[in-house]
């Protein structure tokens, strides 16, 4: 646990460091912004550099803006003039919606779909769901989501094309983004869930009588599920770089979007905003995953951490 | 995720007969060769064999479906789709070997280096890698181009610097075994220096699976360059590539689907290609894997 802090001291260097290597001068771009027209008073420019802490060493600017940063406060836009802490808030429960849909829809898919591909091992479905993931691994998701869209919005008009006002325009994006999670969920836990099945714990559970259904569901996936979850974190990266683009398929007003249009304006305090957000977030689902290993598997919590049967 | 596993110090050749032997018997495998054989060839010979230039516009036919003259029709400036597809391959797959070069020589010099020489270095060598990999690669790489700015040198740069950690811890473990392995104490014995020793017994004790590991990175490559031409953060029209086609023809995807279709279907075969090859080999080197 301990060891995630220098990674988010190093996530809050890096975003830093991006903003004071970028090129220009974030004084000039207040100033532009501020008076609509390009800095002609040198002597203003100076006294906004001064105010800003432009003139400061690396370290105590860097010290300072993560000080500020921790008290929510990531700087001003440079395109909108609106505090980035606010872009971020406002835009993050829309990401948040995609992600967390296209979870449950992962699971929805991967969980039957590992289970049984891996009880009846060679069988037709096996094969089914082995294609489906290799499919699905190599579908480009933007590419996969036009498909849906030209499917299921233009020729059978179900769902909306793209925009963001009801319940309808969830389903599309979350599916897209479930399909492309389940393809590489489904994978893994079929593989996890047949060494699993290879255990001698799986025999005793048979032979003391206990119903085939509980033997699979109980004995086999429980232990299965350990290397599932320590990618269902990872996922959350996956889902969240899939959202990148998905938003901007279905003109969904989310975070990836924000970063997209960040980087195209050269809207550095945004995009430093969004590294340092999104690393924090990853850092924090990372925490959970740790934590939820001792609930999943009380071997670790008698062990005392959740290092000591991952080796 | 890659791991320096005890299988791999088998030294594997990767021209070796008896490895092209069992790969063979690998269907999946042959299958994913096959595939990769073609879409190479065509970025190879695509320019020759595209009817047209890939950037004439016909100002007569826009948007013409499938026909005798143009075999898959043109798009909406009126350019052939078919010559843009043959000459798309050549920056799509292209870019992503390239990539794959530059992610495995970076990777082998640090790792080796961390490996070989040890202390402070490995340390911070070591923890480098440790915080790029925490991080979630796509958003690691937008934020280095969000520094450097859109463009294709940069799209590529961006990806290099996320890839190359994974494989640079990887190579460091092979060193780490292999140091200690019988032929390095005679060199040693026999007088050798520290940077023969590296270069002519270490390094090429450990290129040949780190070649074949880094060749299972060419599918993901290959998605993530398109995807950030998608965006249009990396070539810029009219540069024919199978991402930035996508991305112009998006415009026109309800009324001509067939725009985003075919170079879809030409990034999804490539990718699928590689991902069954680089499996069959994963497999080979460590069985670890195979089901």
């Amino acid at each position: 646990m301990l060891s995630l802090f220098p990674v988010w001291i190093a996530i809050t260097f890096l975003a830093f460091g991006l903003g004071a290597m970028a090129p220009g001068d974030p004084a000039e771009a207040i100033y532009y912004h501020t008076f609509g027209v390009p800095p002609t008073d040198q002597a203003a420019l100076d006294e906004l550099r001064d105010e800003l802490g432009l003139n400061d060493p690396f370290l105590v600017r860097y010290g300072l803006w993560t000080y500020r940063a921790l008290q929510g406060d990531l700087g001003i836009s440079y395109r909108t003039g609106d505090p980035v802490w606010n872009q971020l808030a406002s835009r993050l429960w829309a990401t948040l919606k995609l992600a967390l849909g296209g979870v449950m829809v992962a699971i929805a898919i991967a969980l039957p779909l590992g289970i049984l591909a891996a009880v009846r091992q060679d069988s037709t479905l096996d094969l089914a769901a082995r294609l489906f993931s290799l499919i699905g691994a190599a579908m480009p998701s933007y590419w996969l989501a036009y498909l849906l869209i030209l499917v299921f919005a233009v020729h059978l008009h179900w769902l909306p094309v793209a925009g963001s006002d009801s319940w309808q325009h969830l389903v599309l994006p979350c599916t897209t983004l479930g399909l492309s999670g389940a393809a590489l969920l489904s994978r893994l836990l079929r593989s996890s869930m047949l060494e699993a099945m290879g255990n001698e714990y799986m025999r005793v559970a048979r032979a003391k009588g206990l119903p085939e259904r509980q033997v699979i569901l109980v004995h086999a996936l429980r232990n299965a599920l350990i290397p599932v979850v320590t990618v269902m974190g990872t996922m959350l990266g996956f889902l969240l770089s899939g959202a990148i683009v998905i938003e901007t398929v279905f003109a969904w007003p989310g975070l990836g979007r924000m970063m997209i249009d960040a980087i195209s304006f050269r809207d550095y305090p945004v995009i430093q905003g969004f590294v340092i957000f999104a690393g924090t977030v990853f850092i924090l689902v990372n925490l959970a995953v740790d934590v939820s290993y001792t609930w999943i598997d009380p071997r670790i919590r008698l062990a005392g951490g959740p290092d000591a049967s991952r080796g | 995720m890659l791991t320096a596993s005890p299988s791999l110090r088998v030294a594997i050749k990767v021209l070796d007969i008896r490895f092209l032997r069992l790969l063979i018997r690998n269907r999946a495998a042959v299958v994913g060769l096959l595939i990769v054989a073609v879409m190479v060839s065509i970025g190879l010979l695509g320019p020759l064999l595209a009817p047209y230039d890939p950037d004439t516009q016909f100002r007569g036919s826009r948007l013409e479906s499938p026909n005798r003259e143009f075999l898959l029709g043109t798009d909406n400036l009126g350019r052939d789709l078919l010559s843009r597809l043959l000459h798309g391959a050549r920056l799509s797959i292209g870019m992503a070997a390239l990539s794959t070069v530059f992610i495995v020589v970076i990777a082998v010099v640090i790792g080796a280096v961390a490996g070989y020489v040890g202390g402070l270095l490995d340390d911070i060598a070591m923890r480098v890698v440790d915080v790029i990999l925490a991080f979630p690669g796509i958003i690691l790489a937008l934020a280095i181009i969000g520094v450097l700015g859109p463009g294709l040198g940069n799209v590529m740069m961006s990806l290099v610097l996320v890839a190359w950690a994974g494989y640079a811890r990887l190579v460091r473990g092979l060193v780490l075994e292999t140091r200690e392995r019988p032929f390095v104490e005679a060199a040693v014995a026999i007088g050798c220096g520290q940077t023969r020793i590296m270069l002519r017994h270490i390094v090429p004790n450990v290129i040949s699976p780190v070649i074949v590991l880094g060749s299972l990175e060419m599918g993901t490559l290959i998605l993530a360059l398109a995807g950030l031409n998608f965006l249009g953060l990396g070539v810029q029209p009219p540069t024919s590539e199978w991402g930035s086609m996508l991305n112009q023809g998006r415009l026109f995807f309800q009324s001509e689907p067939q725009l985003m279709i075919y170079p879809g279907v030409m990034i999804s075969l490539t990718v699928l290609g590689f991902n069954l090859l680089g499996d069959g080999l994963r497999d080979l080197i460590d069985p670890r894997y195979a089901n």
